[in-house]
């Protein structure tokens, strides 16, 4: 079945049925994703999974053994890369060293119709967007990390592709600088409004990042939603412990009396709903996966908006303005983490200290 | 520490001091090759305009070794491309033998050409002499651009032809600048290794012999000793030069591209 792009977004992409052998190797087991128009589309896995073999896929750089990529209606089949309108951001962002940052950007633009002059206020209008205007003239290979990424970027849309792909572009960047890098790439596709597909294993980036993430394991697409959805409904118990953090805990389920009833080791019973069940209602042992910020720690004179349970603080772990808890619920011998906002006037918690835990039945993600 | 010092001292001495001994003579009045000098002088510099026979084979040489070294190079080009950019069943093994001339005796070279070439019925001559120091330049030249084409990124290939340029446009506007220092290294040292390349010479030149093949000759005549002195000296000074040339230009284009300097041949 193939995943649709949003309605309210016109197909680009439609990649059918793909499939890819590295020998015996399996990369890619049957693909069928379609991806609008001017969407901002992570592909998110860990390390072999094979995302970047798509996103290559995509650019032309694969043969693969059986399906179809269709871009902008045309067929891609025997279309080598350089026929494509893709362009891409490497991983090493391929920045030529031994020509200045405006021949880079220019490179690409050899064979256009334009004058040589337009061809120069084309390259500038690109580094200005990336916010390297008057670069022009420096060696490339003289740029720090996070500038050889822009003039990458900027050498690539030049060109007005129908479609960016990005390979894991800001992984060689330190934590500052990526994080500065993700709201610059947000921008500036708004700005352009070209298809940006971006490959990452950072599952905080593509949260923040993307308008829809499809995350996959071993060559397949396990889930592809909004990042919201993706977080607070994962559908298998796989993606919803790769999305950040999700605390599992042991449970039984029954059917009474038409309701959907779970029992959970130190929480106790209580009512579900269908759609907390991705997996579909699991009647006998199960697993109920929560988040960390759906539990609350009770103050002194607090009351429990949902439900309550006690628990022993085991673990603190100070982040400044966020503080995480690994506490043990009684009777659990697996503990579960649980964050607070470090707010002014409330204190930080000792490990030993007896808590009295609030948590919400709503917020449950239940496995079979 | 001492003896490694010692060591090292005497290595170089002995490894240097030969070739200090010919401006030495060279530019000595007396035509034996002993101490003590006996005075100064450029009378042998001179002669050795007059030398006809030499002027040919000094011609024959350069003809024979820049010929080589391009083909050397041009053969070393496709052999590290193939060995750094594809992978095909039974590489290691096809690369294996393409490098084994490194290590083959160079007179079982010459001698088994030699026969060839005799069976074919050919005469040998220049062309000869080419095709065997093409066959020995080659695996330098190979070792030298490998590691030029290993150190450069694929994506960079990639990236070229993602921006609309064909293999070939890629090759000429991204992998020629880049391993442009590598050619110039494997072009130098395939030209070193043919000029002075003695046995493949005296066994496949033909009439005209090679620069080395003809000094070896000159060797019967002690007369003619001071004069080859001379052009050993022309000769030494003219390497120092290439290779100072060779390194000069090394290094720019390696700070160009940015690359850390590994340090190359010097």
């Amino acid at each position: 079945m193939t995943i649709k792009a949003k309605p309210e977004r016109k197909p680009l992409i439609s990649l059918q049925n793909i499939q890819k052998h590295y020998g015996e190797y399996h990369a890619l087991r049957g693909i069928n994703l379609e991806i609008g128009e001017g969407e901002f589309f992570s592909l998110l896995g860990p390390s072999g999974c094979g995302k970047t073999t798509l996103l290559r896929t995509i650019a032309g750089f694969e043969d693969i053994d059986s399906g179809s990529v269709m871009l902008a209606g045309k067929d891609m089949m025997g279309v080598p890369a350089n026929k494509r309108p893709t362009n891409m951001v490497f991983q090493s962002y391929a920045i030529f060293p031994h020509l200045t940052v405006a021949e880079n950007v220019a490179f690409g633009l050899r064979k256009s119709p334009l004058s040589k002059v337009e061809k120069a206020e084309a390259a500038e209008a690109a580094l200005n967007m990336v916010g390297l205007s008057g670069y022009g003239n420096r060696a490339a290979h003289a740029l720090s990390g996070g500038q050889r990424q822009r003039v990458a970027l900027a050498r690539a849309l030049v060109l007005k592709p129908k479609v960016l792909l990005l390979d894991e572009p800001l992984s060689a960047l330190d934590r500052k600088m990526r994080e500065q890098m993700q709201v610059e790439l947000i921008k500036l596709q708004r700005e352009v409004g070209i298809t940006f597909i971006l490959v990452t294993h950072d599952q905080e980036e593509a949260l923040v990042m993307s308008d829809r993430i499809a995350v996959m394991f071993e060559g397949e697409i396990a889930q592809c939603d909004d990042p919201e959805v993706l977080y607070r409904r994962p559908k298998t118990k796989r993606v919803a412990d790769f999305i950040g953090v999700m605390n599992f805990l042991p449970a039984t389920c029954r059917h009474e009396g038409g309701k959907k009833i779970v029992n959970i080791v130190g929480l106790g019973e209580t009512e579900i709903t269908e759609e907390q069940c991705p997996e579909g209602f699991p009647e006998g042992a199960a697993t109920v996966g929560f988040r960390p910020e759906t539990l609350t720690i009770l103050y002194e004179g607090q009351t429990p908006t949902h439900r309550e349970a006690p628990a022993m603080i085991e673990e603190v772990v100070y982040y400044g303005d966020m503080t995480y808890y690994d506490v043990k619920f009684d009777g659990v011998d697996t503990p579960v983490r649980l964050s607070m906002r470090n707010l002014f006037g409330r204190d930080v918690l000792e490990v030993g200290t007896r808590a009295r835990i609030s948590w919400s039945p709503g917020a449950l993600v239940v496995f079979g | 520490m001492k003896t490694l010092k010692t060591y090292a001292i005497l290595y170089l001495v002995f490894l240097y001091a030969p070739i200090f001994l010919l401006p030495l003579f060279a530019f000595n009045t007396s035509t034996i090759i002993a101490f003590p000098l006996t005075g100064f002088t450029t009378e042998w510099f001179t002669a050795l305009l007059d030398i006809t026979e030499m002027h040919s084979a000094l011609f024959n040489s350069l003809k024979i070794a820049v010929t080589s070294a391009v083909l050397a190079t041009i053969f070393g080009i496709f052999g590290a491309m193939a060995s750094t950019r594809y992978h095909f069943p039974g590489q290691k093994g096809i690369m294996g033998f393409i490098m084994l001339p490194l290590v083959l005796p160079e007179i079982i070279v010459a001698v088994s050409l030699l026969v060839v070439i005799l069976k074919l019925g050919l005469s040998t001559g220049s062309w000869s002499v080419i095709a065997g120091h093409t066959l020995i330049c080659t695996p330098f030249a190979i070792a030298i651009l490998n590691s030029a084409f290993a150190a450069l990124d694929p994506s960079l290939e990639e990236a070229a032809y993602d921006l609309g340029e064909t293999r070939a446009s890629t090759f000429r506007r991204v992998t020629l600048p880049l391993v442009m220092p590598g050619i110039v290294s494997a072009l130098l040292i395939s030209f070193t290794i043919s000029m002075d390349e003695f046995i493949i010479a005296f066994f496949l030149t033909g009439a005209d012999p090679t620069l080395p093949v003809y000094l070896f000759s000159m060797l019967r005549f002690p007369k003619l000793l001071p004069a080859v002195m001379a052009l050993g000296t022309i000769l030494v000074v003219l390497s120092i030069l290439l290779i100072t040339i060779a390194e000069i230009f090394r290094r720019r284009g390696a700070k160009r591209a940015g690359l850390k300097d590994t340090g190359g041949f010097l």
